[in-house]
């Protein structure tokens, strides 16, 4: 099915003049966009997609001419289930009039009801409510420097004229937002986007600008800007306080987005992130980087004795006569804690640990994979 | 050396008046009672650098700190991971009684970009917290560090560096050395708020291989070669 709009004009016909200048008016406007469209009027909205759909730009105002419309449209769009589609074709039905004249029981059964409910409904028969389109709400907003700015501080400067315009559209709709861009426009090379992410959302200027600052400085201005835009989309809501569990809690928590903010944004977005544990008895598998604000799910922390460091990829370790060694000779302590798992995937391990002292002193997480002869991992160390 | 008033003030030796009530002074309990016996305020400094010296790994260093993160996650106390030389391991976190959800990991690969981190997770706020490593770090860098610290919301520091750090000047407040023991851990305080003492403190700390003693499938192998794996 072509893409589509469908709109409620009965409320603005006396407005526009009447159905046939609206729609003209409609047809220049989307000329203008460089789109051809379709346009059909129909006393009813899926009558009138259908009917658009179909290729026809028609103009219908009643129910009696509707029908006798569709009735000459092909069942396909109607229908967009290739099986009942073929069923149809089959016993010599092409068009809704042909449909429509079988009998309505037999339609239901082989076709199904939801098949008979669209044509009540396109014939308005039966109403359809439908949902108005909300646009989504978003800030964009352009400004043309008085000169080419080379330097991040003209870039500031500009930024919080417009940030400030979006901290009142955010204001005004009790909303903030997680990420903005600010682009840079140059004169004759592509504009160069920077991505700034909140790690809770939030609207205030000087937090958008500690984060601009931040990212400006940490990024070289190789062409001259002449002109900045900033935007922004998906509005969250942002009233009342987040209810935290400890006292003192909200500003701390405030206080730690903001740094996650700033260390990201230097660092990158991967740069900070928090620990979970993940059901798996691989170890590898057995905890999950979490971005930062995802919380961690309690998990089963019923494994065996587990090391704090973990080192990834397991180290290979040197053999002496089939026993592993680092540095000297590692006495094994304890063990084996036999893990085999993961043949469903990629991933399949089957390992005997033990834990190991080096000559060190050091208490080792070592592994030996068991069926083959590719020898000694160190995996971890008791830190 | 050329001497500033932000160096002399870093020094732990000058006591400020009014700093006390800045955080200054005020510490957390190590958890160890034999350490925490000879640390002034009986515990980490907060608010100022701690530094832990040592070359060996995997000989319990972490366990040192262990039981003030475990009281502060415990309490709501975010706890900030920087640069470590590993992956810190969930479970075992998670096992050794750390709420994993006041715990980040702060990835600072270059030796400037971890400096500066440092210094933000120091004066931002939000944070109780730093545990952080450096291979190497020079005094300025250190002074720059301990003022941020004393700046900040009172935070526990801990520097991770190197044994032959102990050999350098530091304005860490406290600045301790670890060796393995057969106990444990053998501490020697290097440098303290107050007198110091010569002798080592011996600390027990848990290994896995005692926490393992009990269970039936984990009798220690001590016998003959320490080539083949024991079976049981």
């Amino acid at each position: 099915m072509p893409d589509g709009i469908l709109a409620e004009i009965e409320g603005s016909l006396r407005l526009f003049r009447g159905s046939a200048a609206m729609v003209e008016r409609i047809r220049a406007g989307v000329d203008q966009m460089g789109l051809t469209p379709t346009l059909a009027v129909a006393p009813t909205a899926r009558g009138a997609w259908w009917l658009a759909s179909a290729g026809q730009e028609i103009l219908i105002l009643d129910r009696a001419a509707l029908e006798m419309a569709l009735a000459t449209l092909p069942i396909a769009v109607a229908c967009d289930r290739p099986d009942a589609l073929g069923l149809m074709h089959n016993i010599g039905i092409t068009t809704i009039g042909e449909l429509r004249s079988l009998p309505r029981e037999g339609v239901a059964r082989r076709f199904g009801q939801a098949l008979l409910d669209g044509l009540e409904q396109a014939l308005g028969r039966v109403p359809e409510p439908r949902n108005f389109f909300a646009p989504p709400l978003r800030f964009a907003a352009k400004l043309e420097l008085p000169g080419e700015v080379t330097h991040a501080e003209g870039v500031l400067f500009a930024a919080r004229r417009l940030l400030v315009q979006l901290e009142g559209l955010l204001a005004a709709r009790q909303a903030g937002v997680r990420r903005f861009l600010l682009i840079l426009l140059h004169r004759n090379a592509n504009p160069t986007v920077l991505d700034l992410g909140l790690a809770s959302p939030g609207r205030e200027v000087e937090r958008f600008m500690r984060l601009l600052r931040e990212r400006l400085s940490a990024c070289k201005l190789a062409k001259p800007i002449e002109a900045i835009r900033i935007e922004a989309e998906n509005f969250v809501p942002l009233h009342g306080e987040t209810v935290d569990l400890f006292e003192g809690s909200r500003a701390e928590s405030e206080a730690w987005a903001r740094l996650v903010e700033r260390l990201q944004a230097r660092l990158g977005s991967k740069a900070v992130h928090g620990l979970g544990l993940h059901s798996e008895h691989r170890p590898e598998r057995a905890w999950r980087a979490l971005a930062a604000g995802e919380r961690p799910l309690r998990g089963d922390e019923s494994a065996g004795v587990r090391p704090l460091w973990i080192i990834e990829p397991p180290r290979r370790l040197k053999e002496k006569g089939g026993a592993p060694f680092d540095g000297g000779p590692l006495e094994l302590l304890v063990g084996p804690e036999r893990i085999e798992s993961g043949w469903w995937d990629e991933g399949e391990i089957a390992r005997d640990y033990f834990i190991a002292r080096a000559p060190s002193a050091a208490l080792l997480w070592v592994f030996r994979e068991r069926g083959t002869t590719s020898g000694w991992y160190l995996h971890g160390m008791f830190a | 050396m050329k001497t500033s008033l932000a160096d002399i003030l870093s020094q732990c030796s000058v006591w400020r008046g009014g700093a006390l009530a800045s955080g200054h002074g005020r510490t957390v309990p190590t958890g160890f009672a034999a350490l925490d016996r000879e640390l002034p305020g009986g515990g980490w400094p907060t608010g100022a650098l701690t530094e832990i010296l040592g070359q060996r790994e995997g000989v319990g260093e972490l366990q040192l700190v262990l039981p003030t993160l475990v009281a502060l996650s415990a309490g709501g106390r975010r706890i900030v991971w920087l640069a470590p030389p590993h992956l810190p391991y969930a479970p075992a976190l998670a096992t050794a009684g750390i709420d994993l959800e006041y715990l980040s990991v702060v990835r600072a690969p270059g030796r400037r970009d971890g400096l500066w981190a440092a210094e933000q997770v120091l004066r931002g706020g939000g944070c109780h917290a730093l545990l952080a490593w450096f291979r190497d770090i020079r005094y300025v860098e250190l002074r720059r560090l301990a003022v941020a610290a004393e700046a900040g919301h009172g935070a526990f520091v801990a520097l991770f560096r190197p044994e032959q750090a102990a050999h350098e000047a530091s304005p860490a407040c406290l600045r301790i050395a670890f060796e393995p023991a057969p106990e444990g851990l053998s501490i020697r305080i290097l440098k303290r708020r107050g007198a110091l003492i010569a002798k080592p403190l011996g600390i027990k700390i848990e290994r896995p291989v005692h926490a393992l003693a009990g269970a039936p499938f984990s009798t220690p192998c001590t016998r003959g070669s320490v080539a083949r794996p024991c079976s049981v």
